[in-house]
């Protein structure tokens, strides 16, 4: 559309947008007030001192979502080459993804019936 | 000696000539993309403001009104409000993660603003991967969010920052699947072309009509990556305080809450493009749409009539999603999880499939 190549105004977005945070930095950095104080800086935990550190160990869930995650996400990246190039490859191509796609469709029932994706 | 001065002179004024027209070449790259961030922070005013009239007329209540007539300056007046603020660094936290996590969530939601066609041909820059550019750096605000909730050192933020991250990665498949079929549909992935597939038989040749399964399912996910109501599990404040913004104050708090609508507005955009056919007229053997096809590829009045259309679809899905907010209460985080994997899932696979099977037909 412009004079640059088409990844370059991505590059030049990309700059102009992280500069938009920076100068909101820089802005309320000379602006605001400044006035500490030990209760102050203290993390919000309903009022009182605050127990313990916050970085602890969590619900393994959790990781558990991220694993199907995972495995839905890459399927989903491999299908997208496959729908673009959809007239060109035509039936056998349809195919062979349906077979990859119904092999995770048993991998995401499997994962269904031990529980993974079950939150309690 | 003359023609050697003067030879000179050509080659300087030659040399000033290029120079001025690389300045001119990078301004006019740069406008476009201003003039594109002054409309976005136009548009995110004027959702504030829809916002609070909207659950104001909800709740039976007056709303913002002293700010400007009818209140329209109400958010322009809490944004210089939230920069005067005194921001605030949890002295137990994690300075850098803690900055950095409100500045990625809300650059990763402007730059996909990069592949909405506003009107015909109208684009920032009409990549060849298009949507995909979306769902890639979308799913980037997600790790911002997990930062900040984790650099807080507070035990609400990171249980926040965790649901968030969980519940954006349960809702991105879904969303990938829709637009997986939907670019199945038009061929490819650029929003141009997508958009240009629905502009044959006006108001019929809608994605709507050919992927209705889709667009419920694509508005649920759209919503739930949001984090809007009916899905704010993250920032649930009966549970959570605020979520991962409870240790955020002055105008990081701002950060995030520009980014939450941000988000809100690029998806009804989305929503617009892939499923109402863009910036189309959209009714079919209208008189008009002749004259609007002359226009439209030359004048400066036929795009304002694009983007005036693209703006009315996109403005119906916000107030959607407005009404939305204020009438459905909260799911909780089991149901969310079920809703995404066991629900959506499944039913957005069975209609990529059923998508490529009646493709396979007309093949």
């Amino acid at each position: 559309m412009f004079l640059l190549y088409d990844y370059d105004i991505f590059w030049a977005f990309l700059i102009i947008s992280s500069l938009i945070p920076i100068l909101a930095f820089i802005i309320s950095g000379i602006l605001a007030p400044i006035s500490k104080g030990p209760e102050k800086l203290s993390s919000y935990e309903s009022g009182i001192e605050p127990m313990g550190d916050a970085w602890l160990q969590f619900r393994i869930r959790y990781y558990m979502f991220a694993l199907v995650f995972v495995v839905f996400d890459v399927e989903t990246v491999f299908l997208y080459p496959w729908a673009i190039g959809f007239d060109i490859l035509g039936i056998s191509v349809f195919i062979e993804a349906l077979i990859f796609v119904l092999i995770l469709i048993i991998g995401s029932v499997y994962a269904w019936r031990k529980g993974a994706l079950e939150w309690s | 000696m003359i023609i050697d001065t003067t030879e000179v002179q050509d080659i300087n004024s030659f040399f000033r000539l290029e120079s001025l027209k690389e300045v001119y070449g990078i301004l006019w790259v740069l406008a476009p993309i201003f003039t594109l961030v002054l409309g976005i922070t136009i548009s995110v005013l004027a959702i504030v403001w829809l916002e609070r009239e909207i659950s104001a007329g909800i709740q039976q209540r007056i709303g913002p009104e002293y700010a400007g007539p009818l209140g329209v300056l109400q958010a322009l007046a809490d944004g210089t409000k939230l920069l005067f603020k005194e921001s605030l660094i949890p002295s137990r936290g994690d300075t850098r993660l803690f900055n950095i996590g409100p500045s990625i969530s809300v650059i990763s939601i402007i730059i996909s603003y990069l592949v909405i066609p506003f009107g015909y041909n109208f684009v920032l820059s009409d990549l060849n991967i298009g949507v995909f550019l979306w769902i890639s750096i979308s799913s980037i605000a997600p790790i911002g969010l997990l930062m900040s909730g984790y650099g807080s050192n507070n035990k609400y933020s990171f249980l926040g920052g965790l649901r968030a991250a969980a519940q954006s990665i349960s809702y991105e498949i879904p969303l990938t699947l829709c637009v997986l079929s939907i670019s199945l549909l038009s061929n490819s992935l650029s929003t141009v072309d997508i958009v240009d597939a629905q502009s044959k038989y006006g108001f019929w040749g809608w994605n709507l009509w050919r992927q209705p399964i889709g667009f419920v399912v694509f508005l649920i996910s759209s919503l739930a990556e949001c984090e809007r109501l009916p899905f704010d599990l993250p920032e649930a404040e009966e549970e959570l305080v605020a979520g991962y913004q409870t240790e955020y104050s002055g105008i990081k708090f701002g950060l995030f809450y520009v980014a939450s609508y941000l988000n809100l507005l690029i998806s009804s955009l989305f929503v617009t493009v892939l499923y109402l056919g863009g910036s189309n007229i959209s009714i079919p053997y209208l008189f008009i749409s002749e004259f609007f096809e002359i226009t439209k590829a030359y004048g400066v009045f036929g795009t304002t009539i694009d983007i005036f259309i693209t703006l009315a679809k996109t403005y119906l899905f916000l107030f959607l999603s407005i009404t939305a907010r204020w009438t459905l209460p909260r799911l909780r985080m089991d149901q969310l999880l079920n809703l995404g994997w066991k629900f959506l899932l499944p039913i957005s696979l069975g209609n990529l499939l059923l998508t490529t099977s009646s493709q396979l037909f007309s093949l």
